[in-house]
């Protein structure tokens, strides 16, 4: 996936022009932070699951090298086996062997935003194997060819006739000519098309939200129950996850499942929630024979012991998305690349680069909304700014940025002279704002006036009136 | 406004941290300020030696430059009682943020903690220190009042700035749908990316019209200076103040920006 993050004022700007688009957001804005709302409100208990979830993230961090190995361990008694790999390259070939291996014309998928992490569709179709998305969000964003643009709500950007206008093209070859206004006949579409893929499938790739040290378990969550028809049907089963998804036991994912859907749509729980471990067993009735686990590093275990380690606690919910003003206004795509929000602003730069990615983390007022309603407590905001902590270290951000501050705090630094521009400065641009008081226009402040004015000071300095006695 | 301890020994001695913001764009609001502490019962110093609290560089990474500043503030404040601003941004900064500056320096470290316990946002010091339930202001008309972002997540500041606006004869308080939501001013965000600052503030101008107030409140200059300004750019007539300016008395001069009559625009 072409990476566009440099670009993110551009990206905004066009955001910002697209009428559809902002009729989404403005409907996601409102939507999933009331249910939230609801509820965690109608759950006395919220705050302290928060806690409980919070500490068992932090203890499997701290103990991270231990709960992997036990998951193995377990993994390899049902039958299965679990991939380490580095990076997203490795990842991506392991996958592809594992679908040769099984002889694989195509592979069905549940949502993983590991997959899209590694770019695991464009590997698999460049190699000869169809990657068939069966999450519908997926599904849409996948014939159109393009990246999610939220964690949980792929597809939201989409409206129904740009989705109605997607089958049209991509389902003619399925036999079906008719162009479809409805919803739920634009659903029931996507389900006939995906069922007979799931039964094609050869192999069926899924995330997981949690992997459990204990049994060697994974937990999917889903609204459609495409994750168990991936993951049941087709004879391999390849589970894709981040290796900070384990958890030491069954309890401990329960209890951080209840703070999950709460905080991703308001739901007390999610539709569908499978507890699932290795393939088939011998008198099982289905499921597959061979079930492998590629477990994602790429950069993760660099964070632990560090400043960004708690960005590790991350359950993938978007509550920090559907709160975010920024994520508000212009949408996940303009973030470019795979994860958006607060938690993409601050794991963006870990996984592609600070150079890459530095807009991200400066894209937020530090509203602080993000860290409130975290389930997991990540305290976002803080992260942000270590990354603009590390972009002032190594002098990435512009010349002219860098000067400005650095004259900026010399001036704070010696209360004297700071105390003469300030008088001066008031008495200046009060002269410009004359008698409305309003500057329009100011050299050097566009990014100000451009739309808004500038409130013209009173003329005199707090510091000037108070030394001449005034009270 | 009766003195809550007459006696001037009891009298704590505050210093007033008056904000770049307010010493540079209005003044009105520090003396408002200042005002405010004395009723209730407060001595209050302005030291000279402020500037800024340090958060323009803390806040673009540069912590070397947000560490001296800080050095510098608690230098100049560590002799009162207690320090108090007419913001929730800069009181934010002093009392959850310098403590976390200095972690790497134990000496410097202890110095902070005990700093930050002392210093307070203007309103809240007022009501969840001084015990201060009623002003004696007057002010005719409806105003809406703005949550300050830091003020609101990092300090708790929502009721007390409204229970002291209700004890004011005249004044209706109206509230902002979507209260919650920053305004988009952000610091250098609003210069930074000024496209998605004006969305921000334009979804704020918009729901704070809806209300009807002819007044916008909020305890930040930051917020204010980005609402009034972008409703003086919409030729609103809602006039802007700080919080202090109308529980002081001292709402009688200019408005933030201009003043924009219904039949102007």
């Amino acid at each position: 996936m072409q990476i566009t993050t440099p670009q993110f004022s551009a990206n905004a700007k066009d955001a910002l022009a697209d009428k559809d688009l902002q009729m989404a957001l403005a409907k996601l804005r409102a939507g999933f932070t009331a249910r939230r709302g609801k509820a965690t409100d109608r759950l006395p208990e919220f705050d302290a699951l928060c806690d409980q979830a919070r500490a068992i993230k932090d203890h499997v961090l701290a103990n991270l090298d231990d709960y992997l190995v036990r998951f193995e361990a377990k993994v390899i008694e049902c039958g299965g086996q679990v991939h380490w790999c580095v990076d997203a390259a490795e990842a991506r070939d392991v996958v592809l062997a594992l679908c040769r291996d099984a002889g694989a014309k195509s592979a069905t998928k549940s949502k993983s935003m590991i997959a899209e992490e590694i770019a695991l569709n464009d590997h698999l179709e460049a190699h000869g194997i169809e990657p068939i998305e069966t999450d519908l969000g997926e599904y849409i964003i996948q014939l159109a060819g393009e990246p999610p643009s939220h964690i949980i709500a792929p597809a939201i950007h989409k409206t129904k006739d740009s989705i109605a206008d997607l089958f049209v093209k991509h389902h003619a070859k399925y036999g079906f000519d008719q162009r479809q206004d409805e919803a739920s006949a634009l659903l029931e579409e996507a389900r006939q098309v995906l069922r007979s893929k799931y039964f094609e499938a050869d192999v069926g790739i899924t995330g997981a939200n949690f992997l459990v040290a204990e049994n060697g378990s994974i937990v999917t969550v889903t609204n459609e129950g495409n994750a168990e028809l991936t993951q049941i049907l087709p004879d391999t089963h390849i589970v894709i996850a981040s290796l900070e998804k384990v958890v030491p036991t069954l309890e401990d994912a329960t209890t951080i499942l209840r703070v999950l859907a709460r905080s991703a749509t308001g739901q007390e729980f999610s539709s569908y929630t499978t507890f699932s471990a290795g393939g088939r067993r011998d008198g099982d009735l289905d499921g597959p024979s061979a079930f492998h686990v590629v477990l994602l590093d790429n950069g993760r275990s660099a964070m632990l012991g560090g400043e960004f380690q708690d960005m590790l606690r991350c359950i993938r919910c978007g509550a920090c998305l559907n709160h975010c003003p920024i994520y508000g206004a212009v949408g996940g795509h303009a973030y470019g690349w795979v994860y958006s929000g607060p938690m993409g602003a601050v794991l963006t730069p870990q996984l592609i680069g600070i150079e890459a990615a530095g807009n991200l983390p400066n894209a937020s007022t530090f509203c602080g909304r993000c860290e409130e309603v975290c389930p997991m407590r990540i305290p976002l905001p803080k992260m942000m700014r270590h990354w603009r902590e590390r972009e002032f270290e190594t002098r990435l951000q512009p010349a002219v940025s860098r000067l400005g501050l650095a004259l900026w705090s010399w001036f704070a630094r010696h209360p004297t002279a700071y105390g003469l521009v300030a008088r001066l400065a008031a008495w200046g641009l009060n002269r410009v704002g004359g008698r409305n008081r309003r500057i329009g226009w100011l050299p050097g402040a566009q990014g100000w006036t451009a739309d808004r004015d500038l409130p013209a000071p009173e003329g005199k300095s707090f510091r000037a009136l108070w030394a001449a006695g005034k009270r | 406004m009766t003195d809550l301890s007459p006696n001037l020994q009891d009298q704590p001695r505050v210093g007033l941290f008056v904000t770049c913001l307010a010493d540079l764009f209005r003044p009105s609001v520090g003396f408002a300020a200042a005002r405010l502490l004395e009723q209730a019962g407060c001595r209050v110093e302005a030291p000279l030696a402020q500037t800024c609290c340090g958060q323009p560089a803390y806040n673009s990474g540069d912590r070397a430059s947000a560490k001296a500043i800080a050095a510098q503030v608690i230098d100049a404040f560590e002799s009162f009682d207690y320090v108090v601003a007419p913001s929730g941004s800069c009181a934010g900064m002093l009392r959850r943020h310098y403590p976390a500056l200095f972690a790497d320096d134990k000496a410097m470290a202890a110095r902070a903690e005990d700093f930050a316990g002392r210093c307070w946002e203007l309103v809240s010091f007022l009501y969840d220190v001084r015990g201060v339930r009623r002003v004696e202001a007057s002010f005719d008309g409806a105003v809406a009042y703005h949550d300050a972002c830091a003020g609101l997540r990092e300090l708790g500041i929502a009721e007390q700035p409204r229970a002291l606006l209700a004890s004011i004869d005249g004044l209706t308080l109206k509230e902002v749908a979507a209260g919650e939501t920053c305004c988009g001013f952000g610091g250098l965000f609003a210069v930074k990316y000024p496209d998605i600052s004006i969305h921000m503030v334009s979804n704020k101008t918009a729901a704070i019209t809806d209300t009807g107030a002819q007044t916008l409140l909020a305890g930040d200059l930051g917020c204010l200076m980005n609402i009034a300004g972008r409703l003086s750019r919409e030729g609103s007539p809602i006039r802007v103040r700080h919080v202090a300016e109308v529980l002081a008395g001292m709402a009688d001069g200019p408005a933030i920006g201009p003043e924009i009559n219904k039949g102007d625009r």
